[in-house]
């Protein structure tokens, strides 16, 4: 009985503790909750992909330390919360729930992979939270069709680039006949419906297709197919090693064509791996520090080594574009916050819309969204670039 | 001009194909397994020159050598560990223990080395020379004599040797092949070695041409296994040919029909040719007493 009485206090004592727990917990959450601003990204922080990660990182803290300096949004400091996708979609979209739904993010942040941002598309739109994308290329995930878009993105995109591949072929090389040697996979696909479309629009013919794979050794079957049918420039969309390979075939060849590229040699070691002619791809940026005059620029430099005490210089900061990227993302994001006045989802969507003029690193945006145009590049904004002594430098 | 260069490269990437499925060959011969992290010991090759001879420095011969002999080490290692343990109790359990060991090794590679693919430099495969008036760098003509030499000696040692004799022995009867002296435990250690370094030296040979990273083996080694099997994997001469003709079809698809279609028509070759030639092409039939 005396045991019985005892269980019976225990269990008072603890239904009055977990009482107590629940109301101090009821009171205590909303404070916490509001006392930040907070920012959700969901990036590639580990494995082969985790240097893209690492680069948005750094252009939102930037950022964020700014906005902070300056007052914070609506009164409140902005904190960056980071979730790993793994590059993985089915990750990735239980990372955007937990961020959204528990630590109730103001906006979120993706990453490098087309498959993740896209995964993401249905659930941003049905919660109605808003998405910025500073990397990740395929047209889809803001042109997607949604009757209430909330994905907005700063970065280059497949069919701007096929755009900007073909004004350059032309205007630089005098292009009539160009072909295409693409990476075979989704991303090379993408690519061959944006230039396909581009090279419509301009009346070209088109010299032929040809696919690379990652285990092609060399090159030189698919190349002489296109030099025997009369290509008189080459599209090349393919990452580091592939696009090495292609270098390395021309070299052989000995086939002086001009090569016009996406931006996939950018990551790594181009400049070692495709030999002599590696200098003589142009490839499109959004940004970059070498040759870059903007005291935006320069002033950028001085707090990125200032922050991270890592990065010593120019050749630290590559790739250049998911730092500015994500950057000029982060201070659009934080003038839709305060043009909306709330953290409340569908009037940050019209904040964005609001934003007026806002002088970024990469440009000075004038009205860059709108309920048609989710995206705040456009093929003007890219800068063509070659590699100079590993340097990604743009083309004088 | 098109056909000649695609022939120059199909040459290249059959050898390859055909020193990888050599060393299925060759422990497929005295076990009845085969280590099906072939891809990475290839790799291994490659990334173990790059570091000794190029991260570090050392002479390029002894890098090499050196490469070779972690190649032989990691052989032994997939024997011991991956395969033994699974064979002796009569388990297919090596078939997934190499698979899985493969993986393990090119993440450890992935996290070690970097993900950055390399650069290989090579005094042999850094100006082209000209060759029926297209541009081929030396290398390029060496690569498809090294398999077929390769081809040759393991197919003389098997057959005229001691040694050779021994290791057929050991896969016919193993238990006789105890009775009569002959170490059968250091045998089948002895043909994954040497199947491994067979995969190194493939690995060595083509980083200069392509480059090095941790994921460069994947495709190398399930194509290699497909013309093993269509070579006959009992036969030295059939996995080294059916590897030459495998290259060749591939680049002169790649050549003559385009790009697209190489991967359609260079697997349903092996289809096809596995359909009429179930034994490969210079396999036996298995003859099962009863």
């Amino acid at each position: 009985m005396q045991r019985l009485k005892n269980l019976k206090m225990t269990r008072r004592s603890m239904l009055l503790a977990s009482a107590v727990t629940a109301t101090s917990l009821a009171f205590s959450l909303p404070t916490a909750a509001a006392d930040t601003i907070k920012i959700g990204l969901i990036a590639s922080l580990s494995g082969p992909s985790a240097k893209s990660g690492e680069a948005i990182t750094r252009g939102m803290t930037i950022a964020i330390d700014e906005i902070n300096a300056a007052g914070g949004l609506l009164g409140k400091q902005v904190e960056l919360i980071r979730r790993d996708d793994e590059n993985n979609p089915g990750k990735g979209l239980v990372a955007a729930r937990e961020l959204v739904q528990k630590e109730e993010v103001a906006v979120l942040f993706g990453g490098l992979q087309t498959p993740v941002s896209l995964a993401l598309v249905p659930y941003m739109n049905q919660i109605k939270v808003p998405f910025m994308g500073p990397w990740a290329a395929g047209t889809p995930i803001t042109k997607n069709g949604a009757k209430e878009n909330y994905m907005f993105r700063v970065s280059a995109y497949d069919s701007m680039v096929g755009v900007a591949l073909v004004n350059r072929a032309i205007s630089s090389h005098g292009a009539k006949n160009p072909g295409m040697m693409l990476i075979n996979n989704p991303w090379g696909e993408s690519n061959e419906k944006a230039l396909s479309a581009a090279m419509a629009d301009k009346g070209l013919t088109l010299a032929g297709i040809e696919k690379i794979e990652g285990s092609d050794i060399d090159v030189v079957p698919q190349l002489t197919r296109l030099k025997e049918a009369g290509a008189d420039t080459i599209f090349m969309v393919a990452n580091v090693g592939p696009s090495a390979q292609v270098m390395k075939s021309l070299e052989r060849m000995n086939w002086d064509v001009p090569v016009v590229s996406h931006w996939g040699p950018a990551g790594g070691r181009f400049s070692e791996l495709g030999g002599p002619r590696a200098k003589d791809v142009e490839m499109i940026q959004t940004f970059t520090f070498s040759g870059n005059d903007s005291p935006a620029a320069a002033e950028m430099m001085t707090k990125l080594k200032a922050k991270f005490p890592e990065i010593k210089g120019e050749a630290d900061v590559t790739p250049a574009v998911g730092i500015a990227n994500a950057y000029d993302g982060m201070h659009l994001a934080a003038l839709a916050i305060t043009n909306a006045g709330s953290t409340d989802g569908p009037a940050i969507r019209q904040g964005f819309y609001d934003i007026k003029e806002y002088k970024g690193l990469i440009k000075t945006y004038v009205n860059p969204f709108s309920p048609e145009e989710h995206d705040a590049l456009g093929p003007d904004d890219l800068v063509f670039t070659q590699f100079i002594d590993g340097k990604i430098v743009p083309i004088k | 001009m098109l056909i000649l260069s695609a022939i120059l490269t199909g040459l290249g990437l059959g050898a390859m194909y055909g020193l990888l499925a050599l060393g299925f060959h060759i422990t497929y011969v005295v076990s009845n397994t085969v280590n099906f992290s072939q891809g990475s010991s290839m790799m291994l090759g490659a990334v173990l020159g790059y570091t000794f001879g190029v991260t570090l420095g050392w002479p390029m011969p002894l890098a090499i050598l050196l490469a070779l002999a972690g190649c032989a080490v990691y052989g032994l290692a997939v024997e011991r560990f991956l395969v033994r343990p699974f064979a002796d109790r009569g388990s297919n359990g090596w078939l997934m223990a190499t698979v899985a060991g493969g993986i393990v090794l090119d993440n450890t590679v992935l996290f070690t080395f970097g993900k950055e693919p390399r650069n290989f430099p090579s005094p042999w495969a850094s100006e082209a020379v000209d060759v029926f008036g297209i541009g081929a760098y030396p290398l390029q003509l060496v690569i498809p004599g090294v398999g077929i030499v390769a081809a040759a000696l393991l197919s003389f040692v098997l057959r005229n040797t001691k040694h050779g004799k021994a290791m057929s022995a050991v896969v016919q009867r193993p238990e006789a092949a105890r009775l009569m002296g002959i170490n059968t435990r250091f045998v089948i250690a002895g043909a994954f070695a040497v199947s491994t370094v067979l995969a190194g030296t493939a690995g060595l040979l083509i980083a200069p041409l392509f480059n090095v990273s941790s994921s460069m083996g994947l495709v190398f080694g399930i194509k290699a296994f497909a013309t093993a099997i269509l070579g006959g994997i009992g036969s030295a001469w059939g996995v080294v040919i059916a590897g030459l003709l495998y290259g060749l079809v591939e680049a002169l698809t790649t050549a003559f029909l385009g790009s697209s279609y190489t991967q359609i028509i260079g697997f349903s070759m092996i289809i096809l040719a596995l359909f009429f030639l179930p034994n490969g092409l210079l396999g036996q039939a298995e003859i099962k007493k009863v």
